[in-house]
């Protein structure tokens, strides 16, 4: 299975004695969209903590792109080729809006610490490739005019935006968005839902998000998961998961 | 970017002109022997508030233990300048190898603590290396260490204050200088950027600390004497003082911080019981009207009239 990117088997997480996650197994190919509902609290931030090591599973196995990550820790992971925004945004509040992207060019920067001291070799020239590069992907995110301002002062649509711009900044093959559409009005989240799918084309990414909007999950993820209570209680296309009598069970209650 | 080797040039230009003034009025007599110490006092603590400030103000690691660093940089300076002889520029070099390998040593367990507890650790090893200093009977003790010679001239400490400054400015404003503020702004999105928080926290205060080094090596060799009474934990405090005052995260800050400080317990010396009241009087209502510092998080080359000069981009 050459196509699979991240698959997770048998992942469990525990929390004292609260199962946080459990019999978690989900499967991304390359070039998949793919989302994960529940409802508040069925463990998907969870999941994704999983997947980007800042919690260590219990059990199971974690691999991406062939190889096992568990174990790794959150820079490692990045390094591998998966990057993510938070559901709470977590910016470089104090620095520019161009420097949160920068940043995040971080590990695939060659100069050494020698030449960035006595600016010499490559420094001047890979410098310059950062800024071109930052500016360009602060463009697609329409953020190219605010460069120079502090993130902690950006709207918050335009906050979540550049999130997005970092961690594509990574260059990663695989991308985690953590509730993109929070806060976000109709419009914006219309114009977010272009955006991702437009990324995803332009970078040849695999996109696996978490979100609550339900016009945008049906709208653009070809493979919906549904956790609750940290298990996986159906998984298919939009047109099944609208079906499902579970989902419906597990979203509007009923009798169990 | 060219514009960025402009300013640089520039930069080095106004400092060589303020050096040959500033050696003029020495070498003239213009100066009295005290404002010469003075100022041999004040480029020393340019390059101790500078480098506290890479570790507090640019990483955000609250460490309270400089003294200790620079203790470390005047005693390995003096024990092989008085004892062996070595030349002044081989001294200072070891001092801050040394004082470098140790903020390694302990950078490494320590800054996996945060805040108030990294505060504490780094105060308790201050303390500690002076303690174990003054019970080696080799460098003197707490009676200190005699004999030093009379190496540091203001040549020194300018030139080695400028090289303390271009590096950190350099550092600050590469890809290794953003990870470090990336942690110091949010270290979990800097550890999910790909920065490796832990290499880049020790790698910052291994920095910090080898300045430190080479400032307790100048420092040392300012005088006749020195002894670990000069490397309390009032004295780093004095440094973290210079640093907040001028500004977290800004070098023009530091300067300006070392500046004002060795200035006012210079012009105190007479009253040292007013100098810590007059202090404190100063922070508090800095605090009040000033919270960032005089500088905070901004340089000089990025304000109005000085636009102009350096024309353009971030702070250089």
């Amino acid at each position: 299975m050459a196509s699979e990117l991240l698959k997770a088997t048998d992942v469990s997480e525990v929390f004292g004695g609260l199962k946080a996650v459990s019999d978690f197994n989900v499967h991304i190919d390359r070039g998949e969209l793919v989302g994960l509902i529940g409802p508040n609290g069925a463990g998907k931030t969870t999941a994704f903590n999983l997947f980007t090591g800042v919690y260590q599973p219990t059990t199971g196995e974690i691999v991406f792109d062939g190889k096992s990550i568990v174990g790794l820790k959150p820079y490692q992971i990045t390094q591998r080729g998966i990057a993510r925004t938070f559901q709470n945004i977590r910016l470089f509040s104090e620095l520019t809006v161009l420097d949160n992207v920068k940043i995040a060019f971080h590990f695939h920067v060659k100069y050494g610490l020698l030449e960035a001291v006595c600016r010499a070799g490559r420094y001047f020239r890979e410098e310059e490739e950062i800024e071109a590069e930052s500016m360009k992907l602060l463009e697609i995110f329409h953020l190219e005019k605010q460069a120079g301002e502090l993130a902690k002062n950006l709207p918050y649509g335009a906050q979540r935006r550049l999130e997005i711009a970092r961690a594509l900044a990574a260059k990663p093959k695989l991308l985690l968005l953590d509730e993109p559409a929070a806060g976000m009005n109709p419009q914006e989240t219309k114009e977010l839902m272009e955006m991702i799918s437009w990324i995803r084309r332009e970078f040849g990414l695999t996109i696996l998000l978490i979100e609550h909007d339900m016009s945008l999950v049906m709208g653009i993820c070809e493979r919906i998961y549904v956790l609750e209570y940290g298990t996986i209680i159906a998984q298919g296309t939009p047109e099944e998961i609208r079906k499902d009598p579970e989902v419906i069970r597990a979203y509007l209650g009923g009798e169990a | 970017m060219k514009y960025l080797r402009k300013n640089d040039f520039i930069m080095l230009g106004f400092a060589v002109v303020l050096f040959a003034v500033l050696q003029g009025l020495i070498s003239g007599r213009v100066l009295n022997s005290f404002w010469q110490l003075n100022l041999l006092i004040v480029g020393i603590n340019v390059i101790m508030s500078v480098s506290l400030n890479l570790i507090n103000g640019y990483t955000g690691q609250f460490s309270l233990g400089h003294a200790g660093f620079m203790a470390v940089g005047a005693y390995v300076g003096v024990v092989l300048t008085t004892n062996f002889h070595a030349p002044f520029a081989a001294a200072l070099l070891a001092g801050a190898a040394a004082a470098g390998f140790l903020g390694f040593l302990i950078g490494i367990p320590t800054l996996r603590l945060r805040g108030d507890y990294l505060a504490i650790a780094t105060l308790g090893l201050g303390e500690i290396i002076r303690i174990v200093i003054m019970n080696i009977q080799y460098v003197g003790g707490a009676a200190g260490f005699k004999g030093i010679p009379h190496h540091t001239n203001f040549a020194w400490v300018f030139f080695l204050m400028l090289f303390a400054l271009f590096f950190i400015k350099n550092f600050v404003n590469s890809t290794h200088g953003r990870a470090c503020l990336a942690i110091r702004e949010n270290e979990i999105a800097a550890e999910s950027m790909g920065i490796n928080t832990t290499k880049y926290k020790v790698m910052a205060f291994t920095i910090g600390a080898a300045f430190a080094g080479v400032a307790g090596g100048l420092f040392a060799h300012c005088f006749y004497i020195i002894n670990p009474a000069s490397f309390t934990f009032m004295q780093s405090f004095n440094y973290l003082i210079m640093v907040v005052l001028g500004g977290l995260g800004s070098i023009t800050g530091s300067i300006a911080g070392a500046f004002v400080v060795t200035f006012i317990s210079a012009a105190l010396a007479s009253w040292p019981e007013f100098r810590m009241i007059i202090y404190a009087l100063a922070l508090i209502l800095l605090m009040f009207y000033r919270p960032q510092g005089l500088f905070g998080y901004m340089e000089v080359t990025n304000m109005g009239i000085f636009r102009r000069i350096f024309r353009k981009g971030g702070h250089n």
